[in-house]
């Protein structure tokens, strides 16, 4: 029992990642009509705006070391901590967190940029020339980041405060066998936050109302005399936003690499048409459930009676459900079918 | 009775508790042109999506030459030798007119796959110059290696009709031939059909146009309100007071 | 489309072949001539004319053709294990195998069409390529790639009484070694029996067929026809191409490893179709060479050849010049083949062979105000 309860819980964190970044692809899909290759390298420029921050803060210069008497040493210290030794240190601790500050500006305008610049020229253009632009542009931020931040992953930390991990069983009385890192449960939160937002955002503005609007029938919001094209733009940068900070609050997980955004991809675009294309419900839940699935196969009991099952799972339940059920978990009716 | 060609019997169809379609009982006799009219939002176009197995009826039964059509893939009624020509062109935009024609006529000879498919096109000489011979016969003998995407929208209508006709159908339903064609295109349209006619095929028309039903058709339904409010010869049609009512009323013969 | 069209093939296939065959002579002056290089331009042209006849005729762009290269080259290495070191044995094994993985991928993948049908392919050649990396590694060898040993049976080569030396063998055609020139001949005449297929394939009636289905399906489907046979023959040729491709990269260098089927290799052939021509003869051969070409130019670079070029300039500028050009070149090189890849895609959405049309268009359109129709069914021609 404490072992599956513990294996949804690992699920979780990763299933997160997925939602967020299949719900961000399927709005853009949902609305744009865009099928969008370059969504993984967004989550990956997130990543990478939390490793900037993090080495502008910590860009360092040399002190004497006081604890070296006999000879003169010096240190490399950041220039923040040895300016402000109160805060300073604090902030660096932080840093992640805080780029998200940052993340937020840089992913909308990075977001702007595609969709004015290309996704635009697209709208009317086959799937196929989509899927091929979009992956074209997916290597060539691929490779711009790989240029200058180098191939190898680079770890970020979590704040010291939360560097541990929640005894979760305890909370509920279950004994001391769930244990869970603190920052995983906070990355599951965080994810839900974002995903309530984008839901109630869509619910309740009137923006949201056309959005919605645009999902089910494109044409007809434009005959209604909105002017749809904005509003892309917007739901383009927000998909953008999503994804961008899937990747920040992700890279005390897994340390930011120039493929992740790719490897991401693939996964979450098998996540949105498990969900179903076009549903964001779905995507959700497609994405939380392939987390889930995957945890489960990656226990060992699991592999010994099937063996490679962790390898193929979520692979292989998106054949199945394509098959069984054409529209995905929760697809809607034309989508997608010509 | 003469022999009974097409028979829908009894069908019914609605969609989200709307009746399209009520008690259809409909024969259509060897040879003849049998045209359906009625009002707009009358049925028609359901009706014929039925006899060609695009929609399901909710119950009864289309009948084709003995050979009960409902629940049959669309591939599979084709083969048995019902043709339907769409309303609006459905060609193959990027063939040639040629290939366009070819097409249906190897689909009709092999049904399925064959290996024998892998051999040059010099060897289907029989199928290229019977698709020559339709384009011909329909005025497109000109532009047979042009592509389909290129034709003017009257000339994609007459390309379809060859395609269809290419397949020398048993069975030819054509939607609304004449819809959005010049005066001038409808007669040619209406001469064409009348060869046809002269060749003995069964024809189903839906048409919106009088002149063209009155100039063609041996016997007329007349469907509105997704029932069959009469049954005819034109003169008989033209004469019966319900069908003036429900649709001679609001257009002027 | 007959009789002309038929005589000007046997011209393009005559003009194809040579072209081919004298690779090594013409690709001189370009330094291009060395075998290992020609022999990618060989393997990749017959994968990528494979692909062409699925996605170019008819629309379906599969995401996973890598799958069956990766077991192209697998089959072809463990018949040079177990049976001999002869090639005959190794392409004729791998083009059955990879026909068999297509035939089961395609009859499912098949049922779906559209970016259902992309993820489909997509969602198998991952899986083929996990499983290669971990619970297939008694037969992948896992990471370090499948590999001839010495302790290999090689039962037919044993039956031959074909010595075993200290070292590994070599792969042969009836004892003429696969290295150097004469494996990129053997690579050469597959890739002209590989066109020449394509080229029936193309004026057959199938080939027809598959045209009208990426035209306009539903259509079809009121023709008279089940399009699914059809297509997951194109489907299952293709396949077969791309382990052709696959058993040839074993031929010329025993060694197959899983990176082979990773889906980034299986985006590469559509680059390369999309790059030349979709749709066209020629255009994929093209495209796969010119790609290759770059790569082994691009790639070739390093930061101290490129100081030493631009060493003309002044301090500054030298910098500037050598940090901006090392973005395309080197390792970067993967930075210019996205870039070339969004500019064909934006610009000339039918590749280079569309541009070449386009050229031929303006010469055309002064020398005869020919109709719309008429010079429509002249590029349909060519």
């Amino acid at each position: 029992m404490d072992a599956i309860l513990l294996q949804i819980l690992n699920g979780l964190d990763k299933g997160a990642a997925y939602a967020l970044i299949a719900l961000g692809l399927t709005l853009v899909f949902g609305t744009l009509g865009v099928v969008n290759f370059a969504h993984g390298a967004l989550f990956m420029l997130g990543a990478f705006c939390a490793v900037t921050l993090n080495r502008l803060l910590t860009i360092s210069t040399k002190i004497k070391d006081e604890s070296v008497t006999f000879f003169d040493a010096y240190k490399e210290v950041p220039i923040l901590e040895a300016k402000f030794p109160t805060w300073g240190p604090v902030i660096v601790d932080y840093s992640v967190p805080l780029a998200i500050l940052i993340a937020i500006p840089v992913m909308l305008l990075i977001g702007l940029i595609m969709e004015r610049g290309l996704i635009r020229h697209f709208y009317k253009r086959p799937h196929a020339d989509q899927i091929l632009v979009t992956f074209g542009l997916a290597i060539v931020i691929q490779e711009v980041i790989k240029h200058s931040f180098g191939a190898n992953p680079i770890p970020q930390l979590a704040p010291d405060g939360v560097a541990g991990s929640a005894n979760v069983g305890a909370w509920f009385g279950m004994g001391d066998n769930i244990v869970y890192p603190w920052w995983r449960l906070i990355y599951l939160g965080f994810a839900m936050l974002i995903i309530g937002a984008t839901f109630a955002f869509l619910k309740f503005t009137t923006f949201g109302m056309v959005v919605r609007a645009g999902m089910q029938d494109r044409e007809t919001v434009g005959l209604l005399g909105i002017d749809i094209q904005k509003r892309f733009t917007i739901v383009f940068a927000l998909a953008s936003v999503c994804a961008g900070l899937a990747g920040v609050m992700y890279t005390p997980i897994l340390p930011p690499n120039y493929h992740m955004g790719m490897d991401f991809l693939v996964l979450s675009f098998v996540v949105v048409v498990v969900g179903g294309m076009g549903s964001l419900g779905g995507a959700v839940l497609a994405g939380f459930l392939l987390g889930i699935l995957q945890s489960f196969a990656s226990m060992t009991e699991v592999k010994a009676i099937i063996p490679g099952i962790d390898q193929i799972i979520i692979y292989f339940v998106a054949v199945v459900v394509l098959l069984v059920l054409p529209r995905g978990l929760l697809g809607r009716k034309g989508v997608m079918e010509d | 009775m003469e022999n009974t060609v097409l028979h829908v019997a009894d069908v019914h169809k609605s969609f989200a508790g709307l009746h399209a379609l009520s008690d259809i009982d409909l024969s259509v006799r060897e040879g003849e042109t049998h045209a359906i009219i009625g009002p707009n939002g009358a049925g028609k176009s359901t009706l014929l999506n039925v006899c060609i197995g695009r929609l399901k009826p909710d119950t009864g039964h289309v009948i084709f030459n003995g050979e009960n059509l409902t629940g049959r893939a669309p591939h599979e009624i084709n083969q048995l030798g019902v043709v339907r020509v769409f309303q609006t062109p459905e060609i193959f935009p990027d063939l040639t007119l040629l290939e366009n024609v070819m097409v249906p006529i190897l689909a009709k000879r092999d049904g399925s796959f064959k290996m024998s498919w892998f051999r040059r096109f010099s060897s289907e000489l029989n199928v290229r110059n019977k698709a020559m011979g339709v384009l011909q016969d329909l005025g497109l003998g000109e532009f047979t290696n042009a592509m389909a995407t290129n034709l003017s929208r009257g000339d994609k209508r007459r390309l379809e009709l060859a395609m269809g006709l290419a397949q020398e159908p048993k069975l030819l339903l054509l939607d609304e031939p004449t819809a959005g064609m010049a005066r001038h295109d409808t007669n040619a349209t209406i001469d064409l059909l009348k060869k046809i006619k002269a060749g003995g095929m069964t024809k189903v028309i839906i048409e919106h146009d009088m002149h063209v039903v009155f100039s063609l058709a041996d016997r007329i339904s007349v469907l509105a309100g997704g029932r069959i409010i009469c049954q005819g010869t034109p003169e008989e049609v033209k004469n019966d007071p319900r069908v003036k009512e429900a649709y001679l009323g609001e257009e002027q013969v | 489309m007959f009789k002309p069209s038929a005589l000007s093939d046997w011209t393009l296939f005559i003009l194809f072949s040579a072209a081919i065959l004298t690779m090594p002579i013409w690709l001189a002056p370009l330094g291009a001539n060395y075998p290992d290089l020609m022999q990618k331009f060989a393997i990749f042209g017959i994968f990528a004319i494979g692909f062409n006849i699925l996605f170019g005729l008819t629309g379906y762009l599969s995401f996973g053709h890598a799958a069956f290269l990766g077991v192209g080259s697998y089959t072809a290495v463990w018949s040079f294990k177990l049976l001999t070191m002869n090639v005959i044995p190794a392409l004729i094994f791998s083009v059955i195998m990879a026909g068999v993985f297509a035939l089961v991928i395609g009859f499912v993948s098949l049922r779906r069409s559209g970016i259902y049908f992309s993820i489909l392919t997509l969602a198998f050649a991952q899986m083929s390529f996990n499983l290669a990396y971990s619970v297939l590694t008694p037969i992948t060898n896992g990471e370090s790639g499948l590999q001839l040993t010495l302790r290999d049976p090689r039962v037919l080569d044993a039956a031959a009484g074909v010595a075993v030396g200290r070292s590994l063998p070599s792969t042969n055609l009836f004892g003429l070694k696969m290295s150097g020139l004469p494996g990129f001949y053997i690579c050469a005449v597959m890739l002209i029996i590989a066109f020449f297929l394509s080229m029936r394939i193309f004026r057959s009636p199938f080939g027809m067929m598959l045209k009208a289905i990426k035209s306009n399906q539903t259509r079809m489907a009121y023709t008279g026809f089940n399009t699914r046979p059809y297509l997951l023959a194109a489907f299952v040729i293709s396949g077969m191409y791309a382990g052709l491709a696959g058993s040839l990269m074993a031929v010329t260098d025993p060694l197959a490893g899983a990176e082979r089927m990773q889906w980034t290799a299986s985006g590469e052939v559509v680059l390369m179709t999309i790059l030349g021509g979709a749709g066209t003869l020629i255009g994929p051969v093209l495209g796969s060479a010119i790609i290759k070409y770059a790569e082994n130019i691009f790639s070739a670079f390093n930061t101290s050849e490129l100081r030493q070029i631009f060493d003309f300039m002044p301090d500054g500028l030298q910098q500037v010049s050598v940090a901006v050009s090392s973005m395309f070149v080197g390792e970067a090189w993967h930075f210019t083949l996205g870039l070339t890849f969004m500019i064909v895609v934006i610009f000339l959405p039918g590749g280079i062979m569309e541009g070449f049309r386009r050229i031929g268009g303006l010469f055309r359109r002064s020398d005869a105000k020919a109709g719309k129709v008429e010079s429509s069914a002249a590029a349909a021609h060519s």
